[in-house]
C-alpha cells in the first residue's frame, strides 16, 4: 500500500493530429490523440501528455478540441506542453480540459511565467519539462556558482546543459540548477528529457536523471531512450524517477502500459494494477 | 402518459459551486457520466434548488476561502437538508482552520484543520499520482460497492487533520491521513474522483444516489 510509480505514455500532436505513426490494430482512426489515449487508458496509463508542436494559430485551435474532447471522455490525470509562453496560454489550456500544463522554452527565456502560472493556477498545475544535453567544457556553463559535475557510467565527468526550441539551441544553463531554480519558482513537477537517450531505445539517461531527483523535493518525470521493459525498470531504481514517459514504445505497440506494469509489478515497483 | 413518465425520470441535479477557481469541465463530465444532470453556477438561488452541491477546487486554501466567502452563509443553510461533496481543495474548506500561507479559517462544516505534509526523506511534496483508500467506515454509502485498497488519484500538499469519526477513509503517504470525510451533510474528498478512472465514477455515482 504506497503511492505508486507512473507510466505516462505521451503523444505528440500536430494540428489536432498523432505525429508519429501507429500500429494499433482496431483503432478506428489511428491518427486520433483522444481514441490513442482512450486505448492506454484502458490499459492502465495513470496519465497521458499530449505534447503539441503546432505552430500555427489555427492548430492550436485543433489541440484545444482535442483538449475538450480528451477531458470529456477519459476520467483521468492529462498534462498539455508545447509551445506555453504566457499565463493566457495557460489558462486556455486548462480551461480546455488540462489538469497540468508543461513550460519548456517559455520558462527559460521568462522564468517569472513559472511563479505566476503557479499562484495563479496552483504550483500542481505547473510543470517544468527540461531538455538537457551533456557538455563535457565547464567553461561553457553561465550558472551562478558554476556546473554541476556528473560523473557518468564510463568514469568521464561532464555537466547537463538546458537545451531550447527543441534541442536545437543551447542555453549555457546548468540542468540541475534550472531544476532547483524551477522548484524554487512554484513548479510542481519537473518533466526531464534527454537528448543524449532520447530515441536511442538504449534506456533514459540514469546520472543526470537521479541526480536532479535527488536534488529537488518535487516528483520528477524521466523522458527519452525507453526501448524495454527493464528501461522503465532502471528508470524508477537507479534514476530515482517518480513516473517514467515513454511515446514510441507504446504507439508502436511494441509493448502495452499493462504488460510494463505487471513486469515493473513482478519485480517490486509499486504500481497500479 | 408521457407526461408522467417524464416526471417519474427526472434526473437528479448537481450544481457545480463556480467561485472562480479550477478546472470545473472534469468534474461536470465526470457527474454527467455518472448519471447527475450538472449546472455549473455562481447563483445561490439556483444552487437553493439543486438536489446537491459539488464543491470543486484547485489552488490555495485563503484564496479559496476570499472567494467564497460571499456564498458562506448560504452554504451553512444549504447544508442542513442536503448533501455538498467537497473536492481536494474544496474538502480542505470543509474544515476548521487552513494552515497554508498562514493561518486561516475554513467553513468549519467539519471538526479539524488543513496542515502541510511534514518533510521525510524519500517523499515528494505534493503527493501526487495514484494510492489507496483504507475504507474506515465500510457502510458509508459514499463508498458502497468500492474495495478496499483501491486506487484513486491525488494531487496535494496539504493534508486533513481530523478525528476518526469523521474519517471516511485513510491513505498513508508521510503518515495516516484522512482522505475523504464527512460529517452530517458535509462529505469531502481529498482525492479527485473525476480524475480516478471507475473508482472514481463510482464514488460520484454514490454521491448522486444519496442525493
Amino acid at each position: 500500500m504506497a503511492l505508486t510509480k507512473r507510466i505516462i505514455p505521451c503523444l505528440d500532436i500536430k494540428d489536432g493530429r498523432v505525429v508519429k505513426g501507429t500500429n494499433f490494430l482496431g483503432l478506428r482512426d489511428a491518427g486520433d490523440p483522444v481514441e490513442l489515449a482512450a486505448r492506454y487508458n484502458e490499459q492502465g496509463a495513470d496519465e497521458v501528455v499530449f505534447l503539441d508542436i503546432t505552430a500555427s494559430k489555427e492548430g492550436r485551435g485543433a489541440l484545444l478540441d482535442v483538449i475538450r474532447r480528451a477531458a470529456d471522455k477519459l476520467f483521468l490525470p492529462l498534462t498539455v506542453g508545447g509551445g506555453v509562453n504566457t499565463v493566457d496560454d495557460m489558462r486556455a489550456l486548462l480551461r480546455a480540459g488540462a489538469d497540468k500544463v508543461s513550460v519548456n522554452t517559455g520558462g527559460v527565456k521568462n522564468p517569472h511565467l513559472i511563479s505566476e502560472g503557479a499562484e495563479m493556477f496552483g504550483n500542481q498545475c505547473i510543470v517544468c519539462a527540461i531538455d538537457v544535453k551533456r557538455n563535457d567544457n565547464f567553461a561553457e556553463c553561465t550558472s551562478e556558482g558554476g556546473a554541476t559535475r556528473i560523473t557518468l557510467t564510463d568514469g568521464t565527468v561532464c555537466w547537463y546543459e538546458v537545451v531550447i526550441y527543441g534541442g536545437s539551441k543551447r542555453t549555457g544553463m546548468d540542468a540541475v540548477k534550472w531544476a532547483k531554480k524551477a522548484e524554487s519558482l512554484g513548479a510542481g513537477e519537473i518533466l526531464l528529457t534527454s537528448m543524449e537517450t532520447d530515441g536511442v531505445k538504449e534506456g533514459f539517461d540514469i546520472p543526470i536523471t537521479s541526480r536532479i531527483a535527488s536534488e529537488v523535493h518535487i516528483p520528477v518525470i524521466a523522458s527519452g531512450g525507453v526501448g524495454s521493459m527493464e528501461h522503465f525498470y532502471t528508470g524508477f531504481t537507479d534514476g530515482k524517477a517518480d513516473a517514467c514517459l515513454a511515446a514510441s514504445v507504446f504507439h508502436f505497440g511494441e509493448m502495452t502500459v499493462g504488460e510494463v506494469k505487471e513486469y515493473l509489478d513482478k519485480k517490486g515497483v509499486p504500481v497500479r494494477i | 402518459m408521457p407526461c408522467g413518465d417524464r416526471e417519474a425520470v427526472k434526473m437528479t441535479r448537481v450544481v457545480i459551486l463556480d467561485y472562480g477557481l479550477g478546472n470545473l469541465r472534469s468534474v461536470k463530465k465526470g457527474l454527467e457520466k455518472a448519471g447527475a444532470d450538472t449546472v455549473i453556477t455562481s447563483d445561490l438561488d439556483v444552487m437553493a434548488d439543486a438536489d446537491g452541491v459539488l464543491l470543486p477546487g484547485v489552488g490555495a486554501f485563503s484564496e479559496g476561502m476570499e472567494k467564497l466567502s460571499a456564498m458562506k452563509s448560504a452554504l451553512y443553510d444549504y447544508v442542513k437538508e442536503r448533501p455538498i461533496l467537497g473536492i481536494c481543495l474544496g474538502m480542505q474548506m470543509l474544515l476548521e482552520i487552513g494552515e497554508e500561507y498562514g493561518i486561516h479559517e475554513g467553513l468549519g462544516l467539519v471538526p479539524g484543520s488543513v496542515k502541510r505534509f511534514p518533510d521525510r526523506d524519500g517523499f515528494k511534496i505534493p503527493h501526487m499520482g495514484w494510492n489507496n483508500l483504507t475504507i474506515e467506515k465500510k457502510d458509508s454509502p459514499l463508498f458502497k460497492g468500492i474495495p478496499d485498497g483501491s486506487y484513486v488519484y491525488f494531487v496535494h500538499s496539504y493534508y486533513a487533520d481530523t478525528g476518526r469519526e469523521y474519517t471516511l477513509t485513510s491513505t498513508d503517504y508521510i503518515l495516516r491521513y484522512a482522505s475523504a470525510i464527512q460529517n452530517g451533510n458535509a462529505y469531502g474528498t481529498q482525492f479527485h474522483p473525476e480524475k480516478s478512472g471507475a473508482v472514481g465514477l463510482k464514488i460520484l455515482e454514490n454521491f448522486i444516489d444519496m442525493l
